[in-house]
Order: C-alpha cells, then structure tokens, then sequence
C-alpha cells in the first residue's frame, strides 16, 4: 500500500463497500510515479473543494483524432508525477469477453506506459486506461495495434459501438447482437477514428427490450431487439408455474406477480383452469412476463430491431430519452444489414450538414421537429413514433392541407 | 473534379490563413471544400486523412474537436 498520508480520502476506505481510494493505494507499489502523486492531488481537492484536472488538448496518435483524451494537472508543481495524465480508451471485444491472456496483455501494457489504473468498462464500453504521458502514448499505441487492438472514439466522433452479449448467452435475445456491433464497428471505423461529426454520436445494441445496455437512454443511436408474432408459451412449463403458484411456500403468484404487473393488462389468467392467455395485440413488449416466467414465456420467431434515435445525458442541454424511427426493421446478416446502414449514412449526411456546434442529435431533432426530420431521411411517419396526444390545441392544419393540394396539382 | 491532394491544399490553405483568429471543425473544412471545389465528402474525408497522417493538421479538442496547425500547447511544456 501507498504510503502517502491522505486523511480525507481514507474516510472512503471505511464501510463495507470496495473503495477506489484502497484500489489506488495498491496499484502505487507498482506505479508509484503516477499514483503517489494522483493521491496527493485527490486529497488536495478535497481540501480545496476543487478539481485539479485540465481536459482536451492536442494529445493524440498520429493520423487519429479519437481514442486519446488528454488531461493535465493545473498545480504541476505540487504533484508532477500527474503533470500528464491522459486517458486512453481502447476498444473492446463485443459482448465483453476476454480470455485470461488478453486482460494480462491488457495490465502488462498499461504498467509499462501508464499508471496501471484501468477501467472495465466505462459507460463508453471501452476499455479506459487511466493515466499515462505524452512521450508513452505512441510506444504504447505501436504494442497494442501490433496485437490487434485498435483505439477506440472520443471527441465528436461516432463512439464505440457497444452490445449486450446477445445470442451468446440470452435466450431473450431477438436479434444477434454481437455480429451485428462488430460489423457495424468495422464499417464506421473512418467515423469513429476521425472526428467529423458536430459532436459525439454513441450507437448501442440490446438483444431485447429489457435493454442490459440502456441504448434506449444512452445512445443517440438505439438497436433495440423486438419481435413481431406472438409470445411463445412452453406448457409443460407453464404447468409448473401455475404448481408454483398453488404451493404458497413458492411465494409465487401468477395473478399478482404476472397478470397484474402488466402495463397494458393484456393477460389473462385463470388459476383454477390453468389457462394463460396473452391478447399479443396489445402487449407493448415490456418483458415482465417472460422475465418472470423464463422457462414458459419466450420471444416470438419473427424477429427484428426497433430503431430509436435521439437519447442523451445532460451536458448542454437536458437529459433525453430515444424516439421511435424504425417501429420494425430486419436485421438481415446475409444482407449485411445494408437497411441499417443506408439509414445511418442518411442521418449522418443530415445531421453532419445541419447539426450545429456541440448538438447532439436528439437536439437536432428537437430544434427542426420530428416530422421535417423524418421527412429529410424519407421515413414514413408511424404512430408508433408518438411519444404521447398532442396537448396543444392551437395546431392549424390549414397549410399542410394547403401543401397536399399544391403537391397534388 | 479537384483531386485529393487539391482538396487537401485548399483544406491546409483555409487553416493557415486563419491560423490563431478561428478554430476549424472538421465538417467546417469539408463544406468549405464543396462550395470551393466542388468536391465531394469522401474526398474530402480522404484529404482530412491524409493531412492530419502526413502531420500538417493535427486534431484538437477544445469542448468539440477541431483541425489546427500542430504546437505545442502551455499544459503539455509544464
């Protein structure tokens, strides 16, 4: 352990829980340049009630844009260890698997050039290495490209795509999650290591719609898997539900727990005949129901995508949640899901054209309205895409009229 | 139809001009190229590569990323 005084910081230790304050005092016996120094500068800010930290610059590798965040202390006189402590985010195998050898090529690059202080993974998904200086950082990029990593995005870029594990390891699953990031990753490499967007543009993919990856809320690009028949029901293993059910030491309630919790009450139960009835019509494919009842209840065959766009965190303006687009799109593999891309080129060409400085898209969105938008990427506009009834009763509908009549001759 | 390397000078050329009075966006560069050249977006993006690998213009970023004639910036001498 480090053997830097750091009261304040040691309160952190306490408690039950791990703390990032012990993990760095460990990683300083081996990296004493850089943690000695960063624990100097933490327990400064606590002090002073400020950040020391300095972010952007120029730091990169040559010919990239992306994938190097440069950071600086603002007192180098006090802790020069930390002087330079710029972030390097690498990308990610999808789904996030590793084999044992390639976390310790991992480690062994990051205690040779930098702090040895990782993050797996940041909300990014990549893999974030926490602290390293400018005269390491192409050393370090020459190792990890000859092992076949590559950097990942940063700035006004298009980010690293990320995906939950999909097929893999989910029976929910409803479309392949992992081909597909790993396709789309390679085909917007240029955009992701060439910043040319008006700011970051993130692209997530979940399996289904309980969305282990939030890409409904954390991307401006969401892939949500969804289908379009009906609930699948195994009846032998509904039976053993319902049996379940009727032993109260289960604790499990089909009316309370399944039926009842249903957001557009589209099931119908009945205990004493042991029937289950899904009006599919009606369900808005929330996944309680199949989460609940995993071994009876099941994705539907005709599988695809919901296409969300728009979803953000708050940094210039507030927070926003994903708007419909595509209600269904097929995630065809053998097509290579050309469908998917020629949308993504058609969104980029509008908003690299339109977007102004520091706009996400959401906020493009927002600022032209959703029908023009829709209108500029040649969508149909659907019902699904409306998030609620209009509440405002001073629309007039005499111009739209107006331009059908005009357009029609 | 300019070629790369035209694209590229006009890019270079425009950055140069303005070098300490304005920033430049990538997408800045490349509506400048169109209206100036008539050039078109993949081009453009070749050149920005090109540029930015043979090191004439290096990213930056400042609250969004930008292309700058290289330097060294104050943090980085300390």
């Amino acid at each position: 352990m480090s053997d830097v005084k750091t009261p304040m910081l040691d309160e952190l230790s306490g408690g039950q829980w791990p703390s990032f304050v012990d993990q760095i005092k460990q990683e300083a016996v081996h990296t004493p340049r850089y943690n000695n120094d960063m624990l100097k500068q933490l327990e400064i800010s606590y002090s002073d009630n400020r950040g020391h930290w300095k972010h952007g610059g120029l730091v990169g590798v040559t010919g990239y844009g992306a994938g190097i965040i440069g950071r600086y202390t603002d007192i180098p006189n006090e802790v020069p260890g930390v002087a330079q402590f710029h972030t390097v985010r690498v990308i990610p195998p999808t789904g996030l698997y590793y084999t044992t050898e390639a976390l310790r090529f991992l480690m062994g690059i990051w205690n040779k050039y930098g702090s040895g202080l990782m993050n797996l993974h940041g909300t990014t998904g990549d893999i974030i290495f926490l602290g390293t200086r400018t005269n390491h950082l192409e050393l370090m990029w020459d190792e990890l490209a000859a092992a076949g990593w590559d950097l990942g995005g940063s700035g006004s870029s298009n980010r690293t795509p990320s995906a939950c594990l999909g097929k893999s390891r989910c029976d929910a699953a409803c479309i392949d999650t992992m081909d597909l990031i790993h396709n789309i990753t390679n085909h917007v490499m240029d955009e992701l290591h060439r910043p040319a967007f008006p700011y970051k543009f993130k692209i997530k993919a979940s399996g289904c719609p309980n969305d282990c990856v939030a890409a409904n809320a954390r991307s401006d690009l969401a892939i949500i898997g969804i289908w379009k028949d009906d609930i699948r029901i195994n009846a032998a293993e509904l039976k053993n539900y319902f049996a379940k059910h009727k032993d109260p030491k289960q604790g499990f309630d089909m009316v309370n727990h399944v039926a009842l919790m249903c957001p557009s009450r589209c099931i119908e139960v009945d205990v004493n005949a042991e029937t289950l009835n899904i009006r599919n019509g009606e369900c808005v494919k929330c996944m309680h129901c199949i989460n609940v009842m995993p071994k009876a209840l099941h994705v539907g065959e005709d599988t695809g995508a919901v296409i969300l766009m728009g979803a953000k965190a708050p940094i210039v303006e507030g927070a926003l949640m994903g708007t419909v687009l595509v209600p269904f799109m097929k995630m065809d593999k053998d097509d290579d899901y050309q469908d998917f891309k020629d949308l993504l080129e058609k969104t980029w060409d509008y908003w690299e054209e339109n977007g102004q400085n520091r706009e996400r898209i959401g906020e493009t969105i927002q600022r032209v309205g959703l029908a023009y938008f829709l209108q500029q990427l040649e969508l149909e506009p659907n019902p699904n895409q409306i998030n609620a009834p209009r509440d405002n009763p001073y629309i007039f509908y005499d111009e739209f009229f107006d331009e059908e009549e005009e357009a029609a001759g | 139809m300019a070629t790369v390397e035209e694209v590229a000078e006009c890019m270079f050329k425009e950055v140069e001009q303005f070098s300490g009075k304005k920033r430049f966006k990538p997408g800045d560069l490349i509506k400048h190229v169109q209206k100036e050249l008539g050039a078109d977006k993949d081009q453009a993006k070749l050149a920005i590569r090109a540029l930015t690998e043979d090191g004439r213009l290096v990213y930056s970023y400042f609250g969004g990323t930008w292309l700058e004639l290289p330097y060294q910036e104050g943090a980085a001498k300390g």
